[in-house]
């Protein structure tokens, strides 16, 4: 740790690890009412499982990038963060306005916009919130001795994230038009500026980790970055085939989207490739694991099950069934989850100054954790193809087809625990760290 | 061989472009065609009161509309078509979960006005040109209604 201020980060993972753990919890509630026992059902209906746990996934995702930044952009522009008390008022206000979407969840106070279920009135304060994080990471950086392109192409995916939000907040009387502008946050989001986010702090890791030259890999990152913007923006299309918009949607979607694996395959060739020219061998394997991991990973999630299904002529019978929550488990797991467990890794044992590279708990938490996703996306894959076959070709009424592919929630449940353990043992691993302090300055 | 300048005019000139175009889409999209393919004249006070109460009570958090949701519970966009004014008010009238299947449904226990907001929001979306969404099932079985 080269600045006294990243030790804020910290406080970002502590919370997006804690977000995390509950995001699992209501995932389990959901896995248990498909196979039959919805016994929470008075107190949480699976529509408010089913928002917490989207919304626990974004909030912790969100601090985890935020948290990367508060680390990332002191050290590359080379100066003391601007405000640390800022950036904890920050935090807490995160927390608090998270904390009462999610109550609120629970007592029908929300907006059924998958995704964007924080009611209007909490989007505001959302809007203030990420209006400190902003303000705090851009003086950072424009004060700052450096402005390097890996710092520039993080930053950029925060602003533009912050300010894609905001088409989300506008009303509409029109399905189709509200569906439209929804999709402006979330499609541009994940498949666009999201991965300038995680291209940014892919590219850190890779400098950090490699030892390559910063100057071949953000060159590299350009590129990436390049074609998840030509391939993403017109691939929000792929959302605009059956909605009430117009047919050329399915030309132009279908195209896009199907070159929307480049950027992520871009991502996992880039990876290995600067992994294999690094003559730096860094000592913190297990951040070498998660960085190499989530390339791989997102190309899988991501580019790969997101192309089985997203031409026209595959998706009329795939969209809305478990199909995407097949794609949409991998997919933010290995593009999203894994980069903000890379980057927490990777800092750990600068923020702390204890060195728990190799310990064998760490690497269990990885390999189980990714064992247990990826049986869950079987699962859902198994569930998915049955339901269009049973339910969309056949004609099987879908209250009947939902019970016939029950057992492969069975199978989820499995490997949602095996997957559970993982995360509890980087969450162990992550409290046996302790607290980040001073004497670890300059130290590494 | 690709210089770093070159590849950042890359990402900054694709990036321009492709959000140009997206633009250009989106305008015609929403100014010219999709007024036309979703009847947005239909579009009374009972429809849009009806879209609220389907917001206000995340509908979309078990079932999807335009195929867009959660896959807890039956795509409802040509629910009307499929079930009838009858079936679908009993439903959301009903005081205790609607379960038909093993699966239950929140008790909503709307009112009379809510229930034909709610019908007419559904009515509106089943009449939206989807391109062919829902897809009518290649066989058709008995069991199906």
């Amino acid at each position: 740790m080269k600045y006294k201020s990243q030790k804020v980060a910290y406080w970002f993972f502590a919370l997006s690890m804690l977000l995390l753990s509950l995001q699992l919890i209501y995932g389990f509630i959901m896995g248990f009412a498909h196979i039959g026992y919805d016994n929470l059902h008075d107190i949480i209906p699976f529509n408010t499982a089913r928002a917490v746990h989207t919304n626990l996934l974004v909030v912790w995702l969100l601090s985890g990038f935020m948290g990367a930044a508060y680390y990332i952009i002191p050290e590359e522009a080379e100066n003391e963060l601007v405000s640390v008390k800022w950036a904890y008022i920050q935090l807490i206000s995160l927390a608090i306005v998270g904390v009462i979407a999610i109550v609120g969840y629970h007592f029908n106070y929300w907006e059924g916009r998958k995704f964007l279920e924080i009611p209007r009135p909490l989007d505001w304060l959302v809007v203030l919130n990420v209006l400190t994080f902003l303000g705090l990471i851009l003086a950072t950086l424009f004060r700052g001795k450096k402005k390097t392109t890996t710092s520039l192409v993080l930053t950029m995916g925060l602003v533009f994230a912050a300010l894609l939000y905001l088409p989300g907040m506008i009303w509409f009387d029109n399905q189709t038009m509200d569906s439209f502008f929804r999709w402006w946050v979330v499609h541009l989001w994940v498949e666009g500026v999201w991965e300038l986010i995680m291209g940014g702090i892919l590219a850190f890791l890779l400098i950090k980790l490699t030892g390559v030259d910063r100057e071949v890999i953000e060159k590299w990152l350009y590129v990436i970055v390049g074609l998840t913007f030509i391939s993403g923006i017109l691939g929000t299309g792929h959302h605009y085939y059956f909605i009430g918009t117009p047919k050329y949607w399915l030309i132009i979607g279908g195209i896009f989207s199907a070159m929307e694996p480049l950027a992520f395959l871009g991502m996992a060739l880039f990876a290995v490739a600067m992994y294999r020219k690094g003559e730096k061998k860094h000592p913190n394997k297990i951040a070498l694991m998660w960085t190499l991991g989530t390339a791989i990973l997102s190309f899988v999630g991501a580019g790969l099950l997101g192309l089985a299904h997203t031409l026209p002529q595959v998706n009329l019978w795939t969209h809305g069934t478990l199909v995407t929550a097949m794609h949409g488990h991998l997919a933010f797991w290995g593009a999203y989850g894994m980069i903000v467990l890379a980057i927490i890794s990777y800092t750990m044992p600068n923020l702390t100054g204890r060195k728990l590279y190799d310990s064998s708990k760490g690497l269990l938490a990885f390999w189980l954790s990714n064992i247990g996703m990826i049986g869950m996306t079987t699962a859902f894959a198994a569930a998915g193809v049955a339901q269009v076959y049973l339910n969309r070709i056949m004609g099987l009424d879908f209250g009947d087809s939902q019970n016939e592919i029950q057992v492969h929630f069975i199978i989820l449940i499995l490997c949602a625990t095996l997957f559970t353990i993982g995360i509890a043992m980087f969450i162990i691993e992550f409290i046996k760290y302790g607290r980040p302090n001073n004497e670890t300055l300059n130290n590494h | 061989m690709l210089s770093k300048s070159q590849a950042r005019t890359f990402f900054l000139g694709g990036t321009v472009l492709s959000f140009l175009v997206f633009l250009g889409l989106s305008w015609h999209s929403l100014s010219k065609e999709v007024p036309k393919q979703t009847h947005e004249e239909n579009l009374t006070p009972e429809v849009v009161r009806g879209k609220h109460l389907w917001d206000s009570n995340n509908c979309m958090g078990c079932h999807t509309i335009f195929g867009e949701g959660a896959y807890y519970a039956p795509e409802l966009t040509k629910v009307v078509e499929r079930r009838g004014d009858e079936y679908i008010k009993a439903v959301l009238k009903s005081p205790i979960p609607w379960s038909p299947r093993g699966r239950k449904m929140v008790a909503y226990n709307f009112s009379d006005t809510e229930v034909n907001d709610l019908l007419a929001f559904l009515k509106w979306t089943g009449g939206v040109d989807l391109n062919g969404f829902p897809p009518k099932p290649k066989y058709k079985t008995s069991i199906n209604n």
